[in-house]
């Protein structure tokens, strides 16, 4: 009451210091020009930052420039960067490092997730709780996560190498996770998949959830075990779901940047080079903009596609 | 009208939309394409479907863009 007492009084005062020929002229308009009128400013705010900047994209990515040349002669190359890009062995193993991230960190998150998402759907005691608890990395910045770990990692005060000194007996000091090889990869997936697994597992909760419990009393009256439970009526009917946090989580790991920069800015050599990290080194190491330009086409390309197959999945869920 | 006809979705009624052309197939075929040039260019096999990848990813999200306006 209080509210609406003090909103009536707020619509009151800005009535009475709208000058009377503004007044004037909204009062002379449709509900249409109204509509317009609020929109536009959000429309023109949404073509200089977004629309603007990707055709500005396109455009360079036909040309040669350079953006720390800004006066050199800009040539028109037509299609020679994305030519050169596509057939690139570089840029192809920078995008295979990304499958393998993308395809490892997709089957942690979804399994874990799913068991998780099992597991909380019981409701045992305390299940609020622990639910809080296994959240908490997802609310966590990248920047953040990314600081965090690499303190974790290091090899002589990390908790995280102590923990594995603990579990196998070999000396703390003996590997390193960030700097070795076979290892980088696999403590990205780590991180990852410690942040985004409780995302996983919110969405598959939701989906077991959605589950009637009519289905499982009618199976259990045709004493159906509980593996048969589980893989005739829970999986087939949270698949759904869990095909979309995996399509979710393949587009935001294929432009994975924040984490893989922090945690080994590509290296060592070029072991964890995700895209990502590759289009970065050509805009603003090389300062091939115009190539580069091409590279983030590319990206976008590949990322829209994902979303639309993404869309076309949260309607079928939606649909349900 | 008879009642084969009626019993079809409002928009398809009557119209004369060849049932080939329909959105949900049509945009299943731009979902295949898509998701094939995703696979083609995270592939760690052949150069050459790398090469490829781009053009069958944008051939897919032209289609989609389009048959998504396509009626049910």
């Amino acid at each position: 009451m209080t509210d609406q007492t003090g909103l009536s009084g707020l619509v009151d005062r800005a009535a009475l210091v709208t000058p009377p020929v503004v007044a004037r002229r909204v009062r002379g308009l449709s509900e249409r020009a109204i509509a317009w009128l609020f929109i536009t400013p959000t429309m023109l705010l949404l073509l200089a930052i977004n629309i603007f900047p990707l055709i500005w994209t396109i455009r360079l990515s036909f040309t040669n420039y350079r953006a720390n040349r800004p006066n050199a002669t800009v040539l028109d190359v037509g299609l020679a960067n994305y030519q050169s890009i596509l057939t690139d062995p570089d840029v192809w193993a920078a995008m295979t490092v990304t499958a393998r991230f993308v395809f490892w960190s997709i089957l942690i998150q979804t399994l874990l997730g799913f068991a998780l998402a099992w597991l909380i759907d019981k409701k045992f005691r305390g299940h609020g709780l622990w639910t809080t608890l296994i959240l908490l990395p997802m609310m966590l910045s990248p920047a953040v996560v990314g600081n965090f770990w690499t303190f974790l990692y290091q090899p002589q005060i990390g908790l995280f190498n102590y923990i594995i000194s603990a579990l196998t007996g070999a000396p703390a000091s003996s590997f390193q996770m960030l700097a070795q090889v076979p290892l980088a990869p696999w403590a990205i997936v780590i991180v990852d998949s410690w942040m985004w697994t409780p995302y996983v597992m919110l969405i598959c909760l939701a989906g077991l959830r959605s589950i009637p419990d009519y289905i499982y009393e009618a199976a259990e009256v045709d004493r159906a075990s509980p593996w048969r439970q589980f893989w005739s009526i829970t999986l087939p009917m949270a698949l759904p779901f869990i095909m979309l946090a995996v399509l979710f989580r393949g587009i935001e790991n294929f432009k994975m940047f924040d984490m893989v920069n922090l945690l080994t800015g590509g290296g060592p050599g070029s072991t964890t080079e995700v895209a990502s990290i590759t289009l970065k080194r050509e805009a603003f190491e090389k300062w091939r903009t115009g190539y580069s330009s091409a590279f983030a086409i590319i990206l976008f390309v590949t990322v829209f596609g994902l979303a639309n197959i993404y869309v076309k999945a949260l309607n079928r869920v939606k649909s349900r | 009208m008879s009642e084969v006809a009626q019993d079809r979705p409002a928009d398809l009624a009557g119209s004369r939309w060849p049932r080939a052309l329909r959105r949900g197939p049509m945009e299943s075929v731009a979902t295949v394409l898509i998701a094939a040039g995703v696979l083609m260019l995270l592939q760690p096999f052949a150069l050459v479907l790398y090469t490829y990848s781009f053009v069958t990813t944008l051939a897919g999200v032209v289609m989609f863009t389009i048959v998504s306006k396509f009626p049910d």
